[in-house]
């Protein structure tokens, strides 16, 4: 039997001895590429890779990463601008796609495949022939007995381990068994399906994509790439593949709790309910936090949500200039929520808002607001009003939701001689200097979602289903010798030896002997 | 929906969790007198040769102590558990939202699991180790991590954290009773332990053997690491779930694939020529202390989609 295992795979003294010494190469140039080739495969290259791979993924729970919290690495290069020049430099907020990182990562499964592949065939062909011959010394196993008995014995030891699942190979005067190939096949298949846990995410991800879109109530959203606020495809992803479909938000509701004093204003639930249009019609959905909408495809995520108080700008020529929902983002756990308003057709002049929106208001002994409960008790709208040049028509993408006021004239708020403007539900107020007013109409909520297409999740599932099978199955799974040898003096002897750890080897061997007929003679 | 949080239940809760903490101070006592006489037995027998009957008397003693103090154990966990399970209902959900309750829930299973491996012999030995962790991990979630019932975010509110959180908690309890194991195989190694010219090394001379400490330590390390697999793959379908990704490198989502890839170089290292025994053992205990880091600083100080710790 030749050594299936990687050249510093450790046996056990008893093990070694059945093994085959590894074949001396000579050295000159194949000779080299084949020494770094068994170095890379070495069982100490995969373990000293693997220290590595887990030392590596430190930094990236230190460092804020681009991909999961591109906010942070804004910050970092805000307050320590140096240092987060030098820290990207170093691939710091990117570290799972980093260079050194992937280094690790791809030469493991190089030498995961180069151990495995050849263990594969090594693993076939001991599955296909027979048992090991009996070694000639049975003492020096790790479990050993011997007793009375003869051929006779060794046709029933035969039979017996038969039955026990062994596979058999009763010779002239031994029976030698083995079982548990199955230890070796779950590691194998564990460590494939860990090769194809990899591919899949790599695959999968380069087909998936993710958008973002928000929606305030009796919005209808139709899946084409212009609807959406944002969209990221993976590298391969075809465009032309989103699926047809259309969604309406009919509703948003949200439910705090009331009732625990400890706890008043914590959300318990969030759910938006949805009609959905495709090529089967019209249908009813729910989104919840935890629940996605699942279309062919493509789930619909409900990632965050807030107010939508409906206001309507009259310009100085009493003209409605804007009208209509306008997304609040929030800035606190009670929802007090910051949000931009802009009436670029205004006359005489272009009109920007800042606002506050505080569902439940409380005024401060200082005079400012704050919101004390999420939900819309007591709704109260305050406004800046800026008038001057929005900067809209040079053709600069500008962010709705921030309003650059370095270039505008305020005139009411904190800065002007105008107090900002408060609104009520229904109210509405005059724009100080004849520039127009402003109306609380009404109060909507909105909804963010992520729409996604994941195709690499069920295959990444499979995959390591697999390998947790693989996993059990290797590491559960004993993997057995049991030899039966007939000597002289009408003695048989009983060894086992196992591969790797196996609490219960003595016990197959001393109840093998019992089941053998014959008296025991001590051993 | 509604729910009734019931803060009167959850103080109760408390209390009994300092009773059960006090039960398990009693059974660390008994357990380290016991280890304390085991040493002094062998002085006297070696001094005192003639009174049998002292001899005898120390050893039935001892013995006696080492048993009330794992009986003592299990009262101590008997109330444990009452005390988890008052606090679910107080909060009217899974009693492991935020860290106090984490902390509770998993030295609960902690000491489950070690009393019912308690039939293996090898296993006795760590019974100070498991006690002692136990009141640390409960003073620190009564002291400094106590926090009154609450609901928890809809995020949290699913069926796969329940699952996910269970399995970890179950592999975390197998990697502690690996680990203590570990430290008792290094210690029962170590050549300042060995001999019987002091009490240290005359309690030592009545444990299992270092190898068989070792292989303890493997089987109970490998049913965790399963396990810690598992609690992998229920983590990446629950983020799925409430986040569309399956796998972000989120703070929490780094630190569990750190410690399942240590465990893994834990099982690679025990069949490593060179790499076996000792540094194993090593490994294996890095590993551990990735699994308390993960708890404690993780939670307490790095920022991410899992900070919802309530504190
Ligand atoms: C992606 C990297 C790898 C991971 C996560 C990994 C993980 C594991 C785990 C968890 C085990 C123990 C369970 C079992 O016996 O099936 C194991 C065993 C094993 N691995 Fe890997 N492995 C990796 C790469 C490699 C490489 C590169 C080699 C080749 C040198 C290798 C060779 C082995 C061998 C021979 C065993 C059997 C050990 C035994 O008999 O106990 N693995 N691996």
């Amino acid at each position: 039997m030749t050594s299936y295992r990687p050249s510093d795979y450790e046996l056990t003294r008893e093990e070694r001895e059945l093994e085959q010494a590894p074949k001396r190469t000579k050295f000159g140039f194949q000779g080299w590429l084949r020494w770094m080739w068994r170095q890379l495969t070495s069982m100490r290259t995969a373990l000293i890779l693997l220290l590595l791979l887990a030392v590596a993924s430190v930094p990236g729970s230190v460092y804020p990463q681009r991909s999961a919290d591109p906010n942070g690495v804004r910050l970092q290069f805000e307050e320590n601008p140096e240092l987060a020049e030098v820290l990207d430099t170093l691939q710091l907020f990117d570290v799972y796609t980093s260079v050194w990182f992937s280094a690790i990562y791809i030469l493991l499964f190089i030498s995961l495949i180069g151990c495995v592949v050849p263990r594969t065939q090594v693993h076939w062909r001991a599955m296909m022939s027979k048992p090991v011959k009996t070694p000639p010394n049975l003492k020096r196993m790790s479990a050993y007995e011997t007793q009375r008995g003869g051929k006779q014995e060794l046709e029933q030891a035969a039979r017996i381990l038969k039955k026990q699942g062994y596979r058999v190979d009763l010779r002239e005067d031994s029976v030698s068994a083995e079982k548990g190939y199955l230890k070796e096949t779950g590691n194998l298949l564990f460590h494939y399906a860990l090769i194809a846990v990899l591919i899949a995410v790599g695959v999968g991800g380069g087909n998936s994509y993710i958008g973002q879109r928000v929606l305030v109530e009796g919005d209808m959203f139709v899946n084409n790439l212009a609807s959406y606020d944002s969209f990221s495809p993976g590298t391969f992803y075809d465009e032309n593949n989103l699926y047809p479909f259309s969604m309406r938000l009919d509703d948003f509701q949200v439910t705090y709790d009331l009732q625990n004093p400890a706890n008043v204003g914590a959300p318990i639930d969030f759910k938006a309910s949805v009609t959905v249009f495709d090529e089967n019609g019209e249908s009813q959905g729910e989104v919840k936090v935890n629940q996605p909408l699942e279309l062919p495809g493509t789930g619909v995520y409900l990632m965050g949500n807030g107010f939508a108080p409906i206001i309507t700008v009259r310009d100085g020529d009493g003209r409605v200039a804007f009208s209509g929902p306008v997304v609040f983002l929030p800035q606190d756990g009670n929802l007090t929520s910051l949000g931009v308003i802009k009436a670029p057709d205004a006359n005489p002049s272009q009109i920007g808002l800042i606002s506050f929106f505080y569902p439940t208001a409380e005024q401060l002994p200082s005079g400012a607001y704050t919101s004390i409960y999420p939900d819309a008790f007591d709704p109260l709208l305050t406004m800046n009003a800026y008038v001057g040049d929005l900067g809209l028509d040079d053709g600069v993408p500008r962010n709705v939701y921030a309003l650059d006021v370095t270039d505008l004239t305020e005139v009411a708020g904190r800065d002007a001689d105008n107090p900002g403007l408060e609104l009520r539900p229904g109210e509405s107020a005059e724009i100080p200097g004849g520039y127009g007013s402003v109306s609380f109409d009404g109060l909507t909520r909105y909804a963010a979602f992520d729409i996604a297409h994941n195709p690499g999740g069920f295959w990444i599932l499979l995959s390591s289903m697999i390998a947790l099978a693989g996993l059990i199955a290797s590491l559960l799974i004993p993997r057995r010798r049991v030899w039966v040898k007939a000597v002289a003096d009408e003695k048989i002897e009983i060894a086992a030896l196992a591969r790797g750890d196996d609490p219960r080897l003595e016990d197959v061997v001393s109840d093998l002997g019992k089941r053998l007929e014959g008296g025991k003679v001590g051993n | 929906m509604e729910i009734n949080l019931n803060e009167q239940l959850s103080q109760y809760s408390l209390l009994i969790v300092y009773a059960s903490m006090a039960l398990l101070a009693v059974s660390f006592l008994l357990s380290t007198l016991h280890m304390a006489q085991t040493a002094s037995a062998k002085t006297e027998s070696e001094s005192e040769q003639a009174e049998g009957d002292v001899l005898v008397r120390t050893k039935t003693e001892s013995k006696l102590m080492s048993t009330a103090s794992l009986w003592v154990m299990g009262v101590a966990t008997v109330l444990l558990g009452i005390a988890v399970t008052m606090r679910g209902i107080a909060a009217q959900r899974v009693p492991w939202a935020n860290m106090y309750e984490f902390a509770i829930s998993s030295t609960l299973v902690i000491l489950m699991i070690y009393l019912m491996s308690l039939y293996l012999k090898e296993v006795h030995f760590i019974a100070p180790l498991v006690s002692g962790f136990s009141l640390i991990s409960l003073g620190a979630a009564t002291s400094l991590f106590y926090v009154e019932v609450s609901t928890i975010m809809p995020a949290l509110q699913s069926y796969w954290l329940v699952i996910h959180v269970i399995v970890a908690v179950l592999a975390t309890s197998f990697f502690y009773i690996g680990a203590a194991l570990h430290i008792t195989y290094l210690v029962r190694k170590a050549s300042w332990s060995q001999g019987d010219s002091n009490a240290f090394q005359r309690i030592f001379s009545h444990f299992p053997s270092a190898d068989t400490l070792d292989r303890f330590a493997y089987r109970f390390i490998i049913v965790g690491f399963v396990l810690w697999s598992f609690t992998l793959i229920a983590g990446a379908i629950w983020a799925e779930r409430a986040w569309n990704r399956y796998w972000g490198w989120d703070t929490k989502e780094v630190w569990t694939f750190i410690i399942w890839v240590l465990y893994a170089g834990y099982l690679h290292a025990k069949a490593t020529r060179g790499w076996t025994g000792t540094r194993a053992a090593y490994l294996g205990l890095v590993g551990f202390a990735a699994v308390l880091f993960n708890f404690t600083i993780v939670n307490l100080f790095f920022e991410g989609l899992h900070v919802y710790s309530g504190l």
